[in-house]
């Protein structure tokens, strides 16, 4: 198609754009050098090797992956009673409430950041990665609200109705009916979650007291450029690893559009 | 009827349904979100003593915000940053939502809004980092423009200033301001473009003139999404930018943690959010008319 022709150039430009860091991401983790500068040295693997040695790097991992692990469960189930409440009822002030909910999506994040320290250290609490996972839950709900609602949105409500006449209490109904209609949604919604509560800095960095989470031991890193060619490996890690969590992502929200027959408007935001 | 009877009356109804399933998650947003941002509002009107908070009403917070000259150097250069780069990323974001909307095969959409979304889930902080390699003095694109004889001393504007911020808030905003605008765009029925050029319109004009006005919504909700944010980011300045690219967010981080100010350090966070929120009540009220839906 000809007349598409320059918006296609104009594309592949684009993405080159969106892509960069990411391509020039592996370069570095393999460069046998220390200084994060052209030209290439030569092929090494010792970064890697380093990382793995590394051992509050350690501890970071352990501390994130227990933080978005939790935060993901516990932002998804807040995430399915708003997105069910929302596509299937209507109530007072749904608009006010919905909006109040969604509103981290929008609100920067060291106001989210700060609010909430303020009022943890006014109520006395220590900072731990609970107090994370506060802050982590709260930022990870729009989002999974987002995908969920989606989910619900495409379900029949005939095969709901058909599981009461059938003599199935609420409960069992959704347990039975719903659930596994909207699993593959669930599964997106966790996924998401997951990477945007690994990812996360401003909030851990005010909130996780002297506990250590993966980016709050990143940013530290950046202040020895010693210690930077080690960061780069950790990040071509991190990019495979989210890359793969994404596609699963994606795969199972496509595959729950498709099995409620609903249409495929594209995109997880 | 007594109270009770009431009472399970209304617990049939579809609205006692709605509220009661919503619940968990307002009351969690109300704990976690609405109380602490009352708080915050709360004690920009405090006191503050050394290591702790007197509980006198006061304005000199926002006395201090709004006139000492360094916090309002700063409180101006993130809005204008936050201005450029809502600018920059819409206006770059439009064409690419508009190719892939209009120009790709159905059953590849999916496929290009995953290939735009993956950069924005990788590692920010590491995304940022490798701005600071790509614009630096021996970075990218110093080390190909002299490879290729375009200059003969590195250029030393693009890194550790407002530019580099910009240029690395606009990357990492791109899909944000993208999708919106791809969803309006998808919404649009392509008989009203036939029908326009069936009228004797050039495609030019049907643009201007059809598919434009009704891609607005979309267009005004991307603003909104890299606007607010962006006023309030904080590593990317903090990275890339350098003592002259230093933004609010800069600012509330140094009164919390190392000045332990907290009245001040609320008093420029609301300031900074009451900012973020006329600006974006203007230029909503200036598009009204294109968020009236059909009738």
């Amino acid at each position: 198609m000809m007349k598409g022709g320059w918006f296609k150039v104009y594309a592949i430009g684009y993405l080159l754009f969106l892509y960069a860091p990411i391509i020039i991401l592996p370069m570095f983790a393999f460069n046998d050098a220390t200084v994060i500068a052209f030209p290439l040295s030569g092929f090494s693997t010792r970064w890697f090797s380093a990382m793995l040695e590394e051992p509050t790097l350690r501890i970071a991992v352990k501390n994130s992956l227990f933080i978005a692990v939790t935060s993901s469960v516990l932002a998804t189930t807040l995430g399915i009673f708003a997105a069910r409440a929302s596509t299937r009822y209507r109530f007072p002030m749904k608009t006010g409430l919905m909006g109040l909910i969604m509103l981290p999506l929008v609100l920067p994040e060291i106001i989210v950041a700060v609010s909430l320290l303020v009022v943890l250290l006014g109520l006395g609490v220590n900072l731990s990665l609970w107090t994370v996972i506060l802050g982590h839950v709260l930022i990870c709900t729009p989002f999974t609200i987002a995908i969920l609602s989606s989910a619900f949105q495409s379900l029949d409500q005939s095969l709901e109705e058909a599981a009461y006449d059938l003599g199935e209490s609420a409960a069992s109904t959704f347990r039975l009916i719903i659930l596994p209609l909207v699993m593959p949604g669930i599964i997106s919604s966790l996924l998401i979650s997951f990477t945007i509560s690994l990812d996360e800095f401003i909030i851990a960095f005010f909130l996780a007291g002297t506990e250590p989470t993966l980016p709050v031991y990143i940013f530290s890193q950046f202040r020895f450029p010693a210690a930077v060619p080690v960061i780069m490996a950790l990040g071509t890690v991190l990019v495979c690893l989210s890359i793969l969590l994404l596609t699963i992502a994606e795969y199972f929200r496509r595959r729950g559009i498709a099995k409620s027959g609903g249409k495929d408007t594209g995109g997880f935001l | 009827m007594s109270a009770g009877q009431r009472w399970r009356n209304w617990r049939q109804t579809e609205a006692a349904n709605g509220l009661l399933m919503v619940s968990p998650t307002v009351i969690y947003a109300i704990l976690m979100l609405a109380a602490p941002l009352g708080t915050i509002l709360l004690y920009s009107f405090l006191t503050d003593g050394y290591l702790q908070i007197i509980r006198e009403f006061t304005i000199a917070n926002y006395v201090e915000a709004w006139t000492n000259e360094l916090y309002r150097t700063v409180m101006i250069r993130s809005l204008g940053v936050s201005m450029t780069v809502t600018l920059v990323t819409v206006l770059l974001a439009f064409p690419i939502a508009y190719f892939v909307s209009f120009h790709v095969e159905a059953s590849k959409k999916s496929m290009w809004l995953f290939l735009i979304t993956i950069p924005f889930w990788t590692s920010y902080l590491i995304r940022v980092f490798l701005w600071k390699v790509i614009l630096g003095y021996n970075g990218v694109v110093n080390s190909s423009l002299l490879g290729i004889g375009v200059i003969d001393q590195p250029l030393d504007f693009i890194l550790y200033n407002v530019n580099s911020v910009v240029i690395t808030l606009a990357h990492a905003y791109a899909p944000f301001a993208i999708l919106p605008i791809f969803v309006a765009l998808e919404k649009i029925d392509r008989s009203l473009l036939e029908a326009g050029q069936d009228l004797g319109e050039t495609k030019f004009r049907t643009f201007l003139r059809v598919t434009l006005p009704l891609a607005m919504p979309g267009v005004i909700a991307s603003v909104l999404i890299v606007f607010i944010p962006t006023i309030g980011d904080y590593v990317t300045p903090q990275l890339v930018g350098g003592p002259e690219g230093r933004m609010v967010a800069n600012l509330i981080q140094l009164q919390y943690l190392k000045l332990d100010n907290y009245p001040l350090g609320s008093a420029i966070a609301v300031s900074a959010m009451a900012i973020v929120t006329l600006v974006s009540v203007i230029f909503v009220g200036l598009n009204r008319r294109y968020l009236k839906g059909p009738k």
